[in-house]
C-alpha cells in the first residue's frame, strides 16, 4: 500500500535561515521576488515563505489537505489529491474561475494576474521528487530539521511525541491534524497558531462536506419538483376545462369541444 | 420606431458613451490581462463581474421561470401578457451574465472544458451546466416569438408540442442554479461574516431571486408601458407585488429565525459598517417594500407599486453585493473596490441589455399575447398588439 507523505514543521526549531525558501525557488525555477526573503509573501512566483512574528518564525505553503476544498470546488477537476499526498493542479484543464482561491481555507492558491493565459500557482509538495522516493526540496535543505519530511502516519506520531515530552515548550495542539479535516502538512509551535498568522477559526470537519450536504438534496428536489409541477399542471388544466364547460352550460351556448 | 433611430436624446448619448468606454475596457482586459484591469487580488479573487454580473444578473432574471410556472404550469392564464417580457428579460439576463463571465474567467477560451471535464462534487460545475441548459431553454421559450414574427407556422407547431416539458425543465433548472449560486459560498464558513453565512444560503438565494424576479416584472412593465405607451395591467402587477412580498417575508423570517437559533443575534449589536450594511439591506429590501406591498391601497397604485419594486431590486442587489464582497471583506485585511474597467464593462453589459430589450420588444411580438385561442377563458384581459405601437 502506498503510504501518504507529509511534512512536519516545528516552529521551535526554525532559525529563519531561508534555506527552504531558496530551495523551493530553485526546485521550481522561480525568479527572485524580494531581496529580503522574510519580507516576501506567497505569490505566483513564491510557493513558500518564512515569516517573522516576534521571536518566532512561521513557514507557510500549501497544507495539502486530506479532503481539499480546491479539489472539491474545481468545476473541471483541474485539482487532484494524489495517493502520495500532494494536491496537484493541471493548468491544461483550468478555465480560470478562481473558485479554488475563494474556497481554500488556508488562503494558499495564487494567480498569475499579469499573465494573459493565467495559471493558479502553489506548492505541489515536490511531487516529481516524491515519485522518485526523494524528500521535498525544502525539507532536504532545512539545516535544523524544523521541516521534517516523512510518512504522514509517522509524522503524526512524532508530533504527538514532541508535544507530550515537552509540555512546557509546545502549545498543546497540532495544527493540521483536524483543521478543515486535517492535512498532510502539520505544524507544532510554542505559541497559539493565530499568533503566527495561521487561520485559527477553521471548523474540524472537512469543508467539502458543507457543500455535499446541499448537493445531495438535488435529486430529491428534482424528483419532488418534477412530480409537483406535473401534478399542478394536470390539476389546474383540468380545473380550467371544468370551469369552461360549466360556463358554456350556464350560458346555454353548448359548443362542441374540439 | 425606426424613424426615431437616429434621433439623439440625452440617454442615447449617455448609452453610446458607456458602450464606447466598455469596448475600450474590453480591449484592455484582453490585451493586458486581469491584473492590469481589475482590482482583484489573491486575497480577493472574485469581484463585481461575479458578484454583480453573475449573481445579480441571474437572480434578476428569475421572473422568467416564475411567470412560466404561473401561466403554463399553474395555468393562471390571465398572467400571460406578462410572461413574454419576463422570458425576454431572463434570456437577456443570462446572456449578459455569461458575457460577464467571459471577462472574469482567466481562460475564457477554455470554458467548453466544463462540458467534457466533469467534477460533479463542484457547485460551480452544477451552476455551469444549469446555466448552459437553462439559457438554451430560455432561447427555446423565446423562439415562438421569433417564429410568430416570421410566420413560421410549422416550427411553431412543433414548439407548442414540446412547450410544457421544456418549461418544466426550465423551472427545475432555475430552482437548482438559483439556489446553487448561494451554495457556492457554503464552503467558506470561516471567510464570510456570520450575519450572512448560513447553511440556508441556497434557500435565501432561491427565495430572494423569486421576489426580485417578480419585482423586475413590475419594474419593466411600468417602464415599457411608459416607453411604448401601452396600458399597464395594474391588477396583474399588484398580484406580482403581493407574491413578491410573501417571498420577501418568508425569506426574512427564515433569516431571523436562523440568527436566533444559531446564536448570532449579538452580531446585530456590533457597531460597524458591516452591521449597518446588513441593516440597510433589510431596510431597502424588506421593510420599505413590505410597508407598501402589505397594503392593498398602495399595492394597487402604480406609482407606489413601481417604487416598491425599485426598493426590492435595490435590496436584492445590495444583498448579493454584501454576500459576494462586503461579508468577505469584513473577515480579512484585504480590501476590494471595483476598478473603472470593471465598472465600465458592467455598465456596458447593462446598457446593451436594455437596448436589446427595447429593440426586441419593439420589433417582435413581445408585448403581444400568444394566439388568442388560448385565451378564451379570460375575456377581460385585452391583448396588446404591436399595431397599436406603430
Amino acid at each position: 500500500m502506498i503510504k501518504q507523505k507529509g511534512m512536519l514543521y516545528d516552529v521551535t526549531l526554525c532559525i529563519g535561515c531561508g534555506s527552504c525558501y531558496n530551495a523551493c525557488k530553485e526546485q521550481n525555477k522561480l525568479p527572485e521576488t524580494n531581496k529580503d526573503f522574510l519580507k516576501d509573501h506567497l505569490s505566483d512566483k513564491t510557493y513558500t515563505v518564512v515569516e517573522q512574528y516576534g521571536d518566532h518564525y512561521s513557514r507557510k505553503n500549501c497544507m495539502h489537505c486530506q479532503e481539499p476544498a480546491c479539489v472539491s470546488v474545481c468545476p473541471v477537476g483541474a485539482f487532484t489529491k494524489t495517493s502520495l499526498g500532494p494536491v496537484l493542479y493541471d493548468a491544461n484543464k483550468c478555465i480560470g474561475c478562481r473558485y479554488c482561491m475563494q474556497a481554500c481555507p488556508h488562503k494558499v492558491p495564487r494567480y498569475e494576474w499579469s499573465n494573459l493565459n493565467p495559471r493558479v500557482r502553489k506548492c505541489i509538495l515536490c511531487y516529481d521528487r516524491l515519485k522518485k522516493g526523494l524528500p521535498t526540496a525544502c525539507s532536504e535543505a532545512c539545516p535544523t530539521g524544523a521541516t521534517m519530511f516523512g510518512d504522514l502516519d509517522d509524522l503524526r506520531i512524532e508530533a504527538k511525541k514532541r508535544l507530550k515530552e515537552n509540555p512546557n515548550t509546545y502549545y498543546q495542539r497540532i495544527y493540521g491534524l483536524e483543521e478543515a479535516g486535517g492535512s498532510n502538512v502539520l505544524v507544532i509551535s510554542p505559541v497559539p497558531f493565530e499568533q503566527l498568522g495561521f487561520v485559527s477559526n477553521l471548523p474540524k470537519q472537512a469543508l467539502p462536506k458543507l457543500t455535499a450536504q446541499a448537493m445531495e438534496k438535488i435529486p430529491g428536489v428534482v424528483g419532488v419538483g418534477a412530480a409537483f409541477l406535473t401534478g399542478m399542471y394536470w390539476l389546474t388544466k383540468r380545473k380550467n376545462e371544468v370551469a369552461k364547460e360549466e360556463k358554456h352550460n350556464k350560458t346555454g351556448s353548448v359548443n362542441n369541444e374540439k | 420606431m425606426r424613424n426615431n433611430f437616429l434621433k439623439f436624446t440625452f440617454w442615447k448619448v449617455v448609452g453610446v458613451i458607456i458602450i464606447v468606454a466598455g469596448l475600450v475596457s474590453t480591449y484592455i482586459r484582453f490585451t493586458k490581462g486581469l491584473g492590469a484591469t481589475t482590482n482583484l487580488s489573491d486575497a480577493f479573487p472574485w469581484g463585481i463581474w461575479i458578484g454583480f454580473d453573475m449573481l445579480c444578473g441571474v437572480g434578476l432574471a428569475a421572473g422568467g421561470f416564475t411567470l412560466c410556472a404561473v401561466t403554463h404550469i399553474f395555468n393562471i392564464e390571465k398572467f400571460k401578457p406578462l410572461t413574454r417580457p419576463a422570458i425576454l428579460t431572463a434570456f437577456l439576463g443570462y446572456v449578459l451574465a455569461i458575457c460577464g463571465l467571459m471577462f472574469d474567467l482567466g481562460r475564457p477560451w477554455d470554458i467548453w472544458h466544463a462540458i467534457i471535464m466533469w467534477n460533479p462534487h463542484s457547485v460551480m460545475f452544477e451552476v455551469a451546466w444549469c446555466v448552459m441548459l437553462y439559457t438554451t431553454v430560455l432561447f427555446l421559450e423565446f423562439s415562438p416569438i421569433i417564429l410568430e414574427r416570421f410566420k413560421l407556422a410549422k416550427l411553431l407547431k412543433i414548439m407548442k408540442l414540446v412547450a410544457i416539458p421544456i418549461m418544466m425543465l426550465g423551472i427545475l433548472l432555475s430552482t437548482l442554479h438559483q439556489s446553487s449560486l448561494g451554495s457556492l459560498y457554503l464552503i467558506i464558513p470561516e471567510k464570510m461574516h456570520p450575519l450572512w453565512y448560513s447553511p440556508l444560503l441556497p434557500v435565501y438565494f432561491y427565495l430572494s431571486a423569486i421576489s426580485a424576479g417578480f419585482a423586475m416584472v413590475i419594474f419593466e412593465s411600468y417602464l415599457s408601458a411608459r416607453a411604448f405607451n401601452h396600458g399597464l395591467k395594474i391588477n396583474l402587477l399588484s398580484t406580482c407585488g403581493l407574491i413578491s412580498f410573501i417571498f420577501i417575508l418568508v425569506n426574512f423570517v427564515l433569516k431571523i429565525v436562523y440568527l436566533i437559533v444559531s446564536g448570532k443575534l449579538q452580531y446585530l449589536m456590533v457597531p460597524s459598517s458591516t452591521t449597518y450594511l446588513f441593516y440597510l439591506e433589510i431596510l431597502l429590501g424588506t421593510i420599505v417594500p413590505s410597508f407598501f406591498l402589505s397594503s392593498k391601497k398602495f399595492r394597487e397604485n402604480k406609482k407606489y407599486l413601481y417604487f416598491s419594486s425599485l426598493f426590492i431590486i435595490a435590496g436584492f442587489l445590495l444583498n448579493r453585493m454584501n454576500v459576494s464582497v462586503t461579508a468577505l471583506a469584513a473577515m480579512t485585511t484585504a480590501t476590494y473596490f471595483p476598478s473603472v474597467y470593471e465598472i465600465s464593462v458592467t455598465l456596458m453589459l447593462c446598457t446593451a441589455g436594455m437596448w436589446a430589450f427595447k429593440f426586441l420588444s419593439a420589433n417582435f411580438p413581445v408585448f403581444e399575447e400568444e394566439e388568442k385561442s388560448d385565451l378564451v377563458i379570460v375575456p377581460n384581459s385585452k391583448p396588446l398588439t404591436l399595431s397599436e405601437l406603430k
